[in-house]
This record gives structure tokens, sequence and C-alpha cells, in this order.
């Protein structure tokens, strides 16, 4: 049976939004770069679920393969990303954002 | 029942992703989006997708979150570090945010239709046969391009994190 007979796409729309929404505070809110990080992968799976969902909806695969390709994004994404900030850490000591402003004139 | 399921892994899932978002040690942060991310995947069960909860598990729970404590314990920063900002930043990262949040829902509750019809078809349309089919046959070339963009990033990686050496 399907899932969405029982829940509806509604609440799934909703739920997505929210974390959505989450990722995006958390991105505002925090200036240690790692959290920022996870905000981001907070967003990604919102967008994931919601792809899992309308895949489930229309019964089309496409969807989950979606998924997928956001994964092996989102994976290449962080193993950049942190290599950036190693080597960020190695030359000012913090990974805080506020003091990457050398490009501010 | 299954509503129940539904709500009780919503909670669990929204509460860790803020619990992430606001707690003070990094590494609560991390401990807390493992469980978020648990819950996602019992909700990719919830629609029947074995085989994306299992990946999901392994590529998230398991290696970028690895990777993300992995350089939290090599750098090993303390609480004192993360420097406080002026409360008017917070205010406002906190104004915008529910602003964001108050958009995206009222205009997701307007376009929503009225009656919504569920096909239940019954045909397979998610196991690992069919997706695999799918992947490999419809999405054969961004399948081979992220290949070459995990070995890219994997190289860049690398060559990022490496020590300099003195010129």
């Amino acid at each position: 049976m399907n899932i969405l007979e029982t829940v509806g796409i509604n609440n799934y729309i909703m739920l997505s939004a929210l974390l959505f929404c989450i990722g995006a505070f958390g991105l505002l809110y925090r200036r240690n770069a790692i959290i920022m990080f996870m905000s981001i992968e907070i967003m990604l799976n919102a967008v994931n679920l919601l792809l899992v969902a309308f895949s489930s909806y229309h019964e089309d695969p496409s969807g989950q393969v979606f998924v997928f390709f956001t994964m092996a994004v989102a994976a290449a994404e962080v193993a950049v990303g942190l290599a950036i900030l190693v080597s960020v850490f190695r030359n000012i000591g913090n990974i805080d954002i506020d003091n990457l402003k050398n490009l501010k004139g | 029942m299954l509503l129940y399921v539904f709500y009780i892994l919503s909670a669990i899932t929204l509460g860790t992703a803020f619990l992430t978002v606001i707690s003070k040690n990094a590494i609560h942060s991390a401990i807390y989006l493992v469980v978020c991310f648990f819950s996602l995947a019992g909700h990719y069960l919830l629609f029947n997708a074995q085989f994306l909860a299992v990946v999901h598990i392994i590529v998230y729970a398991g290696a970028i979150m690895v990777l993300l404590l992995f350089t939290l314990m090599l750098m090993n920063l303390n609480n004192e570090d993360e420097t406080s900002k002026p409360l008017y930043t917070k205010f406002a990262a906190v104004i915008s945010a529910g602003l964001l949040c108050l958009v995206l829902i009222a205009a997701l509750r307007k376009a929503l239709p009225e009656n919504i019809e569920y096909v239940n078809s019954g045909t397979d349309f998610q196991s690992i046969k069919v997706l695999g089919k799918v992947l490999l046959n419809e999405y054969a070339v961004p399948f081979e391009f992220a290949s070459v963009l995990l070995l890219v990033s994997m190289i860049g990686a690398v060559l990022i994190s490496k020590k300099e050496e003195k010129i």
C-alpha cells in the first residue's frame, strides 16, 4: 500500500518546507563553518525528501535517480569544502567565517 | 497507525535538525545530525524505497558524518572559539528565516490542489532492478559525469588539504 494514501502529500510538502527553513536559519544564524555545512546538508535533505515523495506520488523512478545524483554532489561538496576548511584553519587558526574578509577591500 | 509513525518521525526530524543548528558544542550538533539522517531514512522506508534508505544511511550517516566528525576532532575547537556575534545580526537571522518560512508555507498552502487522487497501480517502480535500469539507460550520461565529479573532487580535496611546501 502507498504511504501517501494515509499521510497525504500535503504533510510531506510542509515537512520539507519546515526542514528547509531550519537549514536556512542555521546558515544565517551560526558563524562556525562546519555547522554551516551541516545546515547545507539539512537543506539538501529537505529537497531529497520532497523528490522521493513526488516520485512516489507519480510512481516514477526518475525522482529517486535524481536523489542519487544529489547525494553524489553532496558528498563531493562536503569533501572539497572540508578540505578548504582544513586549509583555512591551518592558515588563520580558527574557522570563524567573520575572519575571512580579505576580499572586502 | 502509519500516520502516527509519520508524525513521530517528523517530530524527530525537525527537532534534531533544530538542535543541530542551535547547540553550542559542534560535536553535539554532529550527533544530532546523525539522528536526523536516520529519521529521514525512516521516511524513505515509509515510502517503501528500501534501496534509497540504505544508500542514504551509508552515504550520509556513514561517509559524510564521519568526514565531518573527523574534521571537527582534527581542529579541536573549544566553545570559546566561536566569537559571540552582535545581537542585531542574530535578530536579523531569526527575522529573515522566519519570513522565509512564512512565505514558503503560505505559498505552498495556496498552491495545493483541492482534491488529490493517489494512483496505486501496483506497478514496481522503486526496486533496485527498476532503478538500476533507469539509471543506466535514461540517465547514463549524468551517471558517468557523476563519477568524473567524484574523481575530480577527490583529487581536489587531496590537493587543497596537502601541506604547502615553502618556496
